[in-house]
């Protein structure tokens, strides 16, 4: 990574990648880069300031801040997940149906007759459960380094929403293959809800888009997965990236 | 000569009889006159000890240029241009210093390029991940049970699991502390962490009740997380999975 601590090897192999023909026919000027890519400070800067990237990095960041021991790329890897999730879940949503006679043998034709069908739903479901894991080591990886000490209280309570947001994103997907699994495990979560004070009833009858679990509730909670926590998630992911940088980049060491 | 105007003669004047006045009566010449009449004209140079933001060797270096004249006012060698002590012809007015208008920084902050030193562990990661997903996803199956059934309970049938921590909850209080108190109060006492923890110190060595209360916290979480998806049979009883067997799906 840093390159003062690269081991002989590694820099002798780089030398050898960059001396040949294929690394020199890509980088070439005119190629890629229409006037060439040289390693200088000045291009290192160009990288960034120059491309879409500049809306989430800065130019230069604090040596300590690229120390894989201290992030251990816990929400970087939470926003890849993200980024990944929202992939995999655009490829499902062209082969499924979110109503009650269909979204069962939709899930089952996807599996058994579409191509990487099995694959990819996979992904989606483990991909998911990363990264609510992630999500929540990020959390605890932020406490522990007490990062959450001015400046950035804020950006605390920002990440804080993003949890419950992965949480209920989780959640919504659950229940969206129909089948015993979602069906009961929705079942005990949202009878869980169903006893907050005073709204207990209405509260359940919103999220459950009736009186029991059925078609509505599919629907429902599809809409929720696939449209509207993501945009808000979105929203609060830009506030907290924004807030970041805003805030003097990720705290300093201990 | 050039005239000088009616308010600053005046000025002179009556600096002149304050001199007298303080040196007993010395007969002035023409160029203490004179001299007295510069020291007017700019009262800067004698501004008054308890400006402190002037530091006091150049104020008094100051004072002294204004005062030289006024003392050596029988001496004949200074020149009729007003000059001061050693020839020179300056004042000073004001002194800026440089922390009000430059801000200099104390220590130099060690950077690093974003490329590559970051966006090269960020792609590495990202590449690492989708590696473990898609070996995950190739070698175990994500679960599709048998078509939802309303008539048909599982026993025992589990929240996903990172809700196992309430459903164990259920098992021991009313389900309105269990599923609603319980865990908006700790969702509200974690979004308050920052405002509540009002310790600066970031070292560890520093906050030990706070890390000990987090600490106790996630192991609670987690240890209800792992009763609840792996030592909980039909009925929602304890059971352990080397006996009874695994009822989990994730």
């Amino acid at each position: 990574m840093a390159d003062d601590k690269k081991s002989g090897g590694l820099s002798q192999m780089s030398e050898q990648v960059q001396a040949s023909q294929a690394w020199s026919s890509i980088f070439r000027p005119g190629s890629i880069f229409r006037k060439g890519y040289s390693d200088s400070p000045r291009n290192r800067s160009y990288v960034i300031m120059n491309s879409v990237l500049y809306h989430l990095h800065p130019v230069k960041v604090k040596r300590h801040a690229v120390k894989v021991s201290y992030t251990l790329c816990l929400g970087g890897l939470s926003f890849f997940l993200f980024i990944h999730l929202t992939v995999t879940g655009i490829f499902l949503m062209f082969f499924y149906r979110p109503t009650a006679a269909q979204a069962w043998n939709d899930i089952q034709t996807l599996q058994t007759a579409v191509g990487f069908g099995l694959l990819v739903r996979n992904m989606h479901r483990w991909a998911a459960h990363l990264m609510v894991l992630s999500v929540f080591l990020h959390m605890a990886r932020v406490f522990y380094h007490g990062a959450y000490k001015p400046p950035r209280e804020f950006n605390w309570v920002i990440g804080v929403m993003l949890l419950q947001f992965t949480l209920l994103l989780s959640f919504t997907g659950y229940l969206l293959p129909w089948d015993q699994l979602a069906l009961w495990a929705v079942t005990v979560g949202t009878n869980m809800m169903g006893f907050t004070p005073v709204f207990g009833e209405q509260v359940r009858f919103v999220l459950l888009g009736g009186v029991e679990i059925g078609t509505d509730t599919l629907l429902r909670w599809y809409t929720l997965h696939v449209l509207m926590l993501p945009f808000v998630l979105v929203i609060f992911l830009a506030i907290h990236f924004w807030r970041v940088r805003k805030d003097g980049g990720i705290s300093g060491p201990l | 000569m050039t005239e000088i105007p009616e308010h600053l003669r005046k000025r002179a004047e009556a600096a002149k009889a304050k001199a007298q006045a303080a040196a007993g009566g010395d007969a002035p010449s023409a160029d203490a006159l004179s001299a007295d009449a510069l020291s007017a004209d700019a009262p800067a140079g004698a501004a008054p000890a308890g400006d402190e933001k002037i530091p006091s060797h150049l104020l008094d270096r100051g004072t002294a240029a204004a005062d030289m004249p006024v003392a050596a006012a029988g001496v004949p060698a200074v020149p009729a241009g007003g000059s001061g002590p050693d020839g020179h012809n300056q004042r000073l007015l004001t002194v800026v210093k440089s922390g009000s208008i430059q801000d200099t920084r104390a220590t130099p902050v060690d950077k690093v390029h974003v490329w590559p030193h970051l966006l090269v562990a960020e792609f590495l990661s990202a590449l690492a991940v989708t590696l473990f997903t898609l070996l995950f996803a190739i070698f175990v199956n994500a679960p599709l049970l048998e078509l939802a059934d309303f008539n048909k309970t599982p026993n025992p049938s589990k929240a996903p699991w990172y809700f196992m921590g309430l459903q164990e909850l259920l098992t021991m209080f009313h389900p309105m502390v269990a599923g609603v108190t319980i865990p908006g109060i700790g969702l509200f006492l974690l979004i308050m962490a920052p405002y509540i923890d009002k310790n600066p110190s970031k070292r560890p060595e520093d906050r030990k009740f706070a890390i000990s209360l987090m600490t106790i916290h996630l192991m609670f979480w987690s240890v209800l997380v792992m009763i609840g998806s792996f030592f909980r049979g039909p009925g929602f009883n304890f059971v352990f999975p080397w006996n009874a067997g695994l009822f989990f799906e994730l």
